[in-house]
């Protein structure tokens, strides 16, 4: 019997790739061994736990109907490649045809006095934010509970989420919106630092601070102390916990172990094939031309992708474009293209820029030969839904750039409505017939009506004949009371 | 002319079956709008002028066949009958009964649905019968029987939606396909899915504008926003419904912000949107042809029904889920066996103790009734080819234009031995046809109709049928005769095959044995279920609404959908890097066989055109009111160029109501949901450019 694929790793790119093995006909064994001691689950939603929004068994993925042979609990300590078995901790061995890294990250805890406890890990009031066991922990550590109280959260002990990326200032939201105290320490002049110019930065700052995370940019830690937080400026920072947000770090420990080539991920190429073409990766611990990790979105790509080649399929990764989408409530945020792309370096670069400070909008548009090269958009809905489309496809923008960045309809030109023009479309009648029926001699609407049938479709254009009815009429008609009832007060029930 | 001088009856067209009253003055015929509850008065343009359909100057007035020079020419209706019988004949004996096929309309009346079903099952033989509601109700009907335990379009009368706070319309344009049906909305605040901003979006309170073909995942997301803004009705999901958990878990990887990266519409959008429909009991979400028409119609209703039953409205007085049924009697065309699986009393055609109950009332062996046949896209794809049939008989239904992949659909036609149409014009099916039977209109008929709203309607005779038209129904008793049959199994009296489809339908799940001409004609407002009472007990009064108490599966409970998005069979790539997609005109109906001989409505919209966002038409060098040429893989059709501020710069607009060179169904796909056999009508992949120059 063939031994199948065995995926070490069990997050939503592990689920994925079986899920979509099965679904792409793929019939062989196939083998997961999963590091947590409980069954997959949606990583990217920690923040609904952490929100209080969701109880974190509704966080389980669906088992896969055809099945698996998933070992959850169970640590990989080793690979032979050349026997093409992997070791685990429970001392098995399993045999693989393939396999499949989709180890993920572990987050980066910064080498500061009193972060860690001997061992290694996070030392107690520590947490560095990834898995759900990381989010129980925060939940549930004393002096973390709801106050509710915080004017700034200057008062009292809170939560400190230190870093000010992607992910801490969504931590900083959710933990606001379950009640949370909530301070956010960032050593960076501003938030998202590397994905945001200047003036996006001061306004989700100030955006940030709205929502009740007391914010401190430009402050570096020293070190964490009996429950506060030092800085290099002599601040202190009461922190009855403190969850680090320092980015992550590709875990790639059991591919170095075993001699495959890793930069700051294991290496692969357009078919997620590692150095050892009988061992692929993917997710969070796979570097794919320079870049490692990425959203949960990319994960689920590559993984589409290995299933289409390990069924027989022709597919290649050809890499993410670089999107940011804040998931933040009460903040909408978008960077999309690398951090250089908001620039005006290229010559042929169209930059359009928007800034409105009083209610919060910001907006840098860059365009090369007339689509989007990069964007940054905050506090603007509708535009990151439109030039997110736009980006992900490669389409033209719309000529009229302010109208994409404000999500309205291009201006129209065609001037106010003329006598030929219809203003009962149901019954198709014209603003002229409608002016001529009231003139020769119609009293109120059913009149209209029974002359020309306006109105005796849908019934909501009734206004826009009593209007053309004039002034002089209005006290031949019913006035309009904007009841539950409204349409039928004007129009009868009674029909002609 | 004999017939009385004025009736009370409902419009030809759209399943709203408007009331009205005709009378005949000076010759000619007249109608107005009656206080019926759903129009309560009010009538759309289609209605106002349907009389001129009755005397449109090429209506048929006696049979048409095909003579030796390939023209169609003028028969007697014994020489028409008997050049179809034979063929018929001919074609049996050579290729056996599935040698031949039908083909129905949802525009057909109850009567006429359940004869042409019993004539293909017992007369024919042939298991080769559906019609063209498959490209209307089919993938609702799967997911509505699927969660419910039985399909009827809305589970409530239309009034309900009078005294609602917000209701959902998920690709329904109601404003321009059933204009009075807004009266019943203009209380609500409407949230509008469309792709488009058409009327009825601009009527919304918030509309949410998708990329064609990604509703599905917008759904799975307003899901996922109820149960992570804590708006799900768990008392309800925990006592009436079933499967939740599982509809969860897919639901769960649709947060807002892939969503929104999907489909286009803002997070917040989607959240707004929930919000409203959960901060009232009195809500309802209504689907309509753009979440239907899909390779995935089934999933994409069924993941709306999911939002319904988190939010606890179906099966509650004030709230609920339903569809909003097209064509006139698009609801009982769909209980009365012309559906390729189906018995009359919307029985399963597999079911033995369904085959064995119609078999009884048909006097036949049970065993002789064929099995399920295929769905109507792949019966027409099938046409002409080795296994496939080798006649087709058309009733009510105009493939050529309507059917997806037209092109192709018109070829397997021409490759036909034989092809039948019953129709009221030379449409563009019956140009292809060997025979062509003139048939009665709706003013010249009587039988009944069942509505969007599940209740059983009259519609009534005001005069006779010209001279040389006959009924559709006396067309299937007399083939029927020809055939061998004795003409008391096949009754051309509207009312005495109502009488027999009361006992066919009985115990069904669409039963109507309670419900007969005089309590409608009494005027009784009759919803089926309406089974008849035993002996002594007063008359059942009809079910106005459903799911009050359960829901109609075994154990009472309502089923969650587990299902997940996935893309349309075709998305937009650099050769056709536009999402074309297709729906109606106010001004027409269906096919347009009708509405295009109007001189009005041809008037108000004469030709196919294709609406593009101006930078879209600038780019392709298109300018308003000049030709283009639309193509996808499967054909290319040319049509005036519309200029809409408001479209999706990557998404064009045609309707489908055009003959000829102008079908919107020349380019769309024939990619059929793997559940329902709905083609992909609303997303297929073009290119637009410029047409001849001048032209």
């Amino acid at each position: 019997m063939r031994a199948g694929i065995v995926i070490v790793g069990h997050g939503p790119a592990a689920h994925r790739l079986v899920q979509l093995l099965r679904r792409y006909g793929y019939r062989g064994r196939i083998g997961v061994l999963g590091a947590e001691h409980r069954p997959a689950y949606q990583r990217s939603l920690l923040g609904e736990v952490l929100g209080g929004r969701l109880r974190p068994p509704a966080l389980t993925l669906p088992a896969v109907a055809e099945g698996a042979d998933v070992r959850d609990g169970v640590t990989v300590t080793g690979v032979d490649r050349r026997r093409a078995l992997v070791h685990t901790d429970d001392g098995g061995s399993h045999p693989y045809d393939t396999l499949v890294l989709a180890t993920g990250a572990r987050p980066h805890l910064p080498d500061l006095p009193g972060l860690r406890a001997p061992d290694g890990a996070p030392a107690d009031g520590v947490t560095a934010l990834r898995t759900l066991d990381d989010c129980l922990r925060i939940a549930s550590a004393p002096g973390t509970g709801p106050t509710g109280a915080g004017k700034g959260g200057t008062q009292g002990p809170g939560v400190v989420v230190l870093g000010a990326g992607v992910l801490g200032v969504e931590t900083a939201v959710d933990l606001r919106g379950a009640g949370h105290d909530v301070t956010l320490v960032h050593p960076a002049p501003h938030p998202m630092e590397n994905r945001l110019d200047a003036p996006a930065g001061l306004l989700l700052t100030e955006r940030l601070e709205r929502l009740g995370v007391r914010m401190l940019p430009g402050r570096t830690p020293l070190a964490y102390r009996s429950g506060t937080l030092l800085l290099e400026d002599g601040g202190q920072v009461p922190a009855r916990h403190l969850v680090v947000c320092a980015g992550a770090v590709p875990e790639t420990s059991l591919a170095r172990g075993c001699g495959l080539a890793v930069r700051t991920g294991v290496v692969v190429d357009a078919e997620l094939r590692t150095s050892d073409p009988r061992v692929r990766a993917i997710g969070d611990c796979a570097e794919y031309q320079g870049t490692a990790g990425g959203s949960v979105l990319t994960a689920w790509e590559q993984a589409d992708v290995l299933a289409r080649l390990l069924t027989g399929g022709r597919a290649r990764f050809r890499g993410a474009r670089s999107a940011v989408r804040l998931r933040a409530r009460g903040i909408d945020l978008a960077v999309l293209g690398g951090p250089d792309a908001p620039g005006e370096g290229h010559c042929a670069d169209e930059v359009v820029t928007l800034m409105d400070r009083t209610r919060g909008r910001y907006a840098r548009l860059v365009l090369r030969e007339g689509r989007v090269h990069g964007a940054v958009l905050l506090g603007l809905p509708r535009a990151i839904a439109a030039v997110a489309q736009l980006y992900d496809q490669d389409l033209p923008a719309p000529s009229d750039r302010l109208s994409l960045l404000l999500g309205t309809p291009p201006a129209d030109d065609r001037g106010g409505p003329a006598e030929d023009d219809v203003v009962c479309f149901c019954g198709g009648v014209t603003r002229a017939e409608v002016r001529r029926s009231w003139r020769d001699g119609a009293r109120d609407l059913a009149a209209v009506a029974a002359a020309t049938r306006a109105t005796t479709g849908c019934g909501g254009c009734a206004r826009d004949v009593l209007a053309l009815g004039g002034g002089a009429r209005s006290g031949a008609v019913e006035p309009v009371d904007g009841g539950p009832r409204r349409l039928a007060g004007l129009l009868g029930e009674g029909g002609a | 002319m004999t017939g009385p001088r004025r009736v009370r009856t409902h419009c030809p067209y759209c399943a709203l079956q408007c009331g009205t009253r005709l009378s005949r003055e000076d010759g000619t015929v007249r109608v107005r709008p009656s206080d019926f509850p759903v129009n309560r008065g009010g009538l759309c343009r289609k209605g106002w002028t349907a009389p001129f359909v009755l005397e449109a100057p090429d209506r048929l007035r006696h049979p048409l066949l095909r003579g030796r020079d390939g023209r169609l020419l003028p028969a007697d209706w014994d020489s028409a009958l008997d050049a179809v019988t034979a063929g018929l004949q001919r074609v049996r004996r050579d290729h056996g009964p599935d040698g031949v096929a039908v083909f129905g309309g949802g525009g057909l009346t109850n009567e006429k649905a359940y004869l042409l079903g019993k004539l293909a099952r017992t007369a024919l033989g042939t298991s080769q019968i559906d019609y063209n509601g498959r490209f209307c109700m089919s993938s609702a009907a799967v997911a509505g029987n699927a969660a419910f335990g039985v399909d009827r379009g809305l589970p409530f009368p239309v009034t309900d939606l009078a005294e609602a706070d917000t209701v959902l319309l998920a690709g329904a344009n109601v404003a321009e396909t059933m204009p009075p049906l807004m009266r019943h909305l203009d209380r609500a605040d409407l949230v509008v899915i469309d792709p488009r901003r058409t009327r009825t979006a601009e009527a919304s309170a918030l509309h949410l504008q998708p990329l064609p073909g990604t509703d599905l995942a917008l759904a799975l997301g307003l899901l996922h926003i109820a149960v992570t803004e804590g708006w799900c009705d768990l008392g309800y999901v925990e006592e009436r419904t079933s499967g939740f958990d599982e509809a969860w878990q897919r639901a769960l990887a649709w947060w807002p912000e892939r969503v929104e990266r999907v489909t286009g519409v803002p997070a917040g959008e989607q959240r707004e949107a929930v919000r409203m429909l959960a901060r009232t009991r009195r809500a309802y979400i209504l689907t309509g042809r753009g979440a239907e028409q899909h390779s995935k119609g089934t999933d994409t209703t069924a993941a709306f029904i999911n939002l319904a039953l988190a939010l606890g409205l179906p099966g509650r007085r004030g709230s609920g889920y339903g569809c909003l049924t097209g064509q006139g009697n698009g609801q009982g065309g769909r209980e009365h066996g012309q559906k390729a699986d189906q018995l009359p009393g919307y029985r399963r055609l597999d079911d033995p103790a369904a085959r064995e109950h119609v078999a009884r009332v048909w006097g036949v062996d049970p065993n002789s009734l064929p099995g399920p046949g295929r769905s109507a896209y792949e019966l027409l794809d099938a046409l002409g080819e080795p296994d496939g049939p080798r006649a087709l008989l058309v009733f009510g239904s105009n493939p050529v234009v309507s059917a997806p992949h037209a092109g192709r659909v018109g070829d397997r036609l021409a490759g036909l031995d034989l092809l039948v149409v019953a129709d009221f014009f030379r449409s563009e099916t019956a140009e292809l046809a060997d025979v062509v039977l003139p048939v009665a209109q709706w003013a010249e008929e009587e039988g009944t109709l069942t509505s969007l709203e599940g209740r059983v309607l009259r519609r009534r005779r005001l005069q006779d049928p010209p001279a040389g038209v006959l009924g559709d129904l006396e067309v299937i008793q007399a083939l029927a005769v020809r055939l061998g049959q004795p003409a008391s199994r096949f009754p051309a009296a509207p009312r005495e095959v109502f009488d027999e489809l009361r006992r066919a339908s009985r115990g069904g799940p669409a039963d109507y044995s309670g419900i007969d001409y005089e309590r409608l004609d009494a005027g009784e407002a009759l919803y089926w279920p309406c089974p008849e009472q035993p002996e002594g007990a007063g008359p059942h009064p009809g079910t106005p609404r459903l799911f009050l108490d359960r829901f109609a599966h075994p154990d009472g409970r309502a089923r969650f959908a587990a299902v997940d998005h996935r893309d349309s069979a075709e998305t937009a790539c650099a050769q056709y890097p536009l999402t074309a997609t297709t729906g109606r005109a106010l001004a027409h109906y269906q096919s347009g066989t009708q509405t295009r001989r109007v001189p009005e409505l041809l008037r108000a919209v004469p030709e196919v055109c294709v609406e593009v966002h101006p930078d879209t038409a600038a780019r392709a060098g298109l300018s308003e009111g000049a030709l283009a040429v639309v193509t996808s893989r499967r054909g290319r059709l040319t049509a005036r160029v519309r200029i809409v501020n408001t479209m999706r710069s990557d998404t064009v607009f045609l309707p489908f109501h055009f003959p000829m060179s102008g079908r919107a169904n020349l380019i769309t796909n024939p990619a059929l949901d793997p559940r329902s056999g709905m083609p992909e009508f609303k997303v297929c992949a073009v290119r637009v450019e410029p047409g001849e120059a001048g032209a």
